[in-house]
């Protein structure tokens, strides 16, 4: 049994390694096709005076492709290299700093749409399995909701409540309940039938069959749902910024960088690299959670 | 609470059985008709009696389980636990209930399975620590409190199952075929222990099972059924003494207390015919 036990560490730290090595790769594979394609058929480009040698160094693509030209596709070290310029000129902030505040800013509206969200999809789950009335009558309209695209719908919500951070983090819950809903419905109707008989036979009220049955046994579903919901609820709140004229988050960031595409590319992909950062953030601080919280149990993958 | 039956059970005369099933007829409405799940059932059970109920597969032994625990009801006839109505006594937590597959929550360490029906009922901290951890030790498995259930075998997951349905000390221990899925060299292992703790507890047992020599080794009464509709042929008192054992198992008299139950199930009860009746058994389509 011990062997056994030790036999399962050495593979996951083996794995562990492994998936490291691998995560890096995929950013590396993707920089290499990137400055492959541009090499080919980018625009030519130089470098002067190359370690301060004096020298200076031309490139001339041998060929010419439309999607490689520097302005579809800035190089790759321009894109980094703008993040320590500055955002504007002659400001005093870099981009990256201020994206980083963009990013943080943006992230704290989702976060909070994440999680009324999360509750709002909890509380209708727990009032759908409860009522099979109340589940036929609104799971239809619960469906239908995400059916409406969600930048038709910003518009009319920030009309309703008006411009602010109150509309935006609407507009993040509204496409962040509807996984945990579904999700949560399914979850919380996952025990065994014999263990509801257990409780049953406890004379175990509805309240305990719920937190001490119920809620456990469907954590498992819930957090595939948040993980889902955490990437969800920062688009939402992307695309909320613009309507909702927030002028610190990544949404106007994308907006201003693209009306200023043509002076500056390079800042327009800067922005969406932090936001896919911010995703991948989100996502494992819930997949950190959840391992923590399911630790014991079989573990869940992905 | 303290010393088992309460007022109502110090009036009651000795004998006054804990559970009376009086006239129980159970039907199923079915998609292609209904099944005759139990039919005419009459039984006793005593106070600190361990009763097995044996019989083909479909002859309603879960039913009849059910039908005391009230996890169903009758469709004709009374179920009395304790002298109440069985629904009355479920909530009164009069009963613990053992299923054939340990239905353990595997969220919970061992010692928090056996904590569960004390969390539920409210019985709280050090009170609660103590019993979870006297029903450990009763089904010795105290170094493993805070394993989680997936890191058990099979019969040491049972075990704790044991131990969290006698942890709110039950006055009645339902066990539905308990240790079914078990291999015979463990089963005759969990025999004796349930025998130990059953002395010790001093429960009132109503225990399924498929297996002769276990209904045989561990029962007072062993309850013979039969199927379509499921009834009971023949009861039969198992009178080898106490505590039992290895030896047991030896006995003369345990031989004939086998072959008799065996025969029993067989339909050769003296002077009653078979009861299952061939054209239903046709019409059902399932092998009991
Ligand atoms: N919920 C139900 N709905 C319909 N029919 C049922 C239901 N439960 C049991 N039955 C029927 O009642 C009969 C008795 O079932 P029961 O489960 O009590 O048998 P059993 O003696 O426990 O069998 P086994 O030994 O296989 O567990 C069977 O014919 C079964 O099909
Ligand atoms: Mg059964």
């Amino acid at each position: 049994m011990a062997e056994r036990i030790a036999d399962a560490a050495v593979t996951t730290r083996g794995g562990r390694v492994r998936t490291v090595l691998f995560a890096l790769l995929i950013p590396f594979a993707i920089v290499l096709v990137w400055e492959g394609v541009k090499f080919l058929g980018g625009d030519p480009w130089r470098i002067q005076n190359v370690l301060g040698l004096g020298v200076s160094f031309e490139h001339r693509p041998p060929l010419r492709i439309g999607m490689a030209s520097d302005l579809s596709l800035p190089h790759v070290w321009e894109v980094l290299g703008s993040f320590f310029e500055p955002v504007q000129r002659r400001s005093d902030v870099s981009l990256g700093q201020f994206l980083v505040g963009a990013a943080l800013y943006t992230w704290r509206e989702a976060a909070l749409g994440f999680l009324v969200g999360a509750l709002l999809g909890l509380t209708l789950a727990s009032i759908f399995i409860h009522s099979r009335l109340l589940e036929r009558a609104f799971v239809p309209y619960v469906i239908a909701s995400q059916t409406v695209p969600i930048v038709a719908l910003a518009p009319m919500i920030v009309f309703a409540f008006g411009q602010g951070v109150l509309s935006v983090v609407i507009i993040a819950t509204y496409l962040t309940f509807f996984p945990v809903t579904i999700a949560g419905i399914r979850g919380l109707t996952s025990p065994d039938p014999r263990a509801l008989e257990l409780m049953r036979s406890y004379a175990a009220s509805r309240w305990a069959v719920f937190w001490k049955l119920r809620l456990p046994a469907s954590l498992p579903y819930l957090f595939t749902a948040l993980k889902i919901s955490a990437t969800a609820s920062i688009v939402g709140a992307i695309i909320g910024e613009g309507p909702g004229g927030i002028p610190e988050g990544l949404g106007r960031a994308i907006i201003n960088f693209n009306q200023q595409y043509i002076s500056g590319p390079e800042k327009l992909w800067a922005t969406i690299l932090v936001s896919a950062v911010l995703g991948i953030l989100f996502f494992s601080v819930v997949r950190a959670v959840e391992l923590f919280v399911l630790r014991g149990r079989a573990l869940a993958a992905g | 609470m303290t010393d088992g039956g309460g007022s109502a059970g110090e009036t009651r005369a000795v004998g006054d059985p804990v559970v009376s099933i009086r006239g129980v007829h159970k039907v199923f409405q079915v998609a292609d008709g209904r099944t005759r799940a139990l039919e005419s059932i009459d039984v006793d059970i005593q106070r600190g009696e361990f009763v097995s109920l044996i019989g083909p597969s479909g002859c309603g032994k879960s039913t009849l389980l059910r039908l005391i625990g009230d996890l169903t009801a009758p469709t004709a006839g009374i179920v009395t636990v304790n002298g109440k109505p069985a629904r009355k006594a479920r909530l009164d937590r009069d009963y613990g209930m053992v299923f054939q597959a340990p239905v353990l929550f595997d969220w919970r360490t061992v010692e928090g399975n056996v904590r569960l029906p004390l969390d539920i009922m409210g019985v709280r901290g050090r009170e609660r620590d103590r019993r979870a951890r006297e029903m450990l030790e009763l089904v010795e498995l105290h170094d493993f409190a805070r394993h989680y259930p997936r890191q058990l075998s099979g019969g040491m997951q049972q075990r704790v199952a044991i131990a969290r349905a006698l942890a709110f000390e039950p006055k009645i221990l339902l066990m539905d075929e308990p240790f079914g899925a078990l291999d015979e060299m463990t089963r005759e292992r969990m025999n004796s222990e349930l025998l130990r703790i059953w002395e010790r507890t001093k429960t009132t047992i109503v225990f399924v099972t498929h297996s002769i020599p276990e209904a045989v080794f561990l029962s007072s009464r062993v309850i013979v059924m039969s199927a379509r509709p499921g009834r009971i042929t023949n009861v039969i008192d198992v009178d080898l003494g106490r505590p039992r054992n290895e030896e047991t198992r030896e006995q003369e008299r345990y031989f004939q207390l086998v072959t008799a139950v065996r025969e029993s199930l067989r339909g050769r009860v003296d002077g009653e015919t078979p009861v299952a009746s061939p054209d239903r058994t046709m019409a059902e389509g399932t092998i009991g």
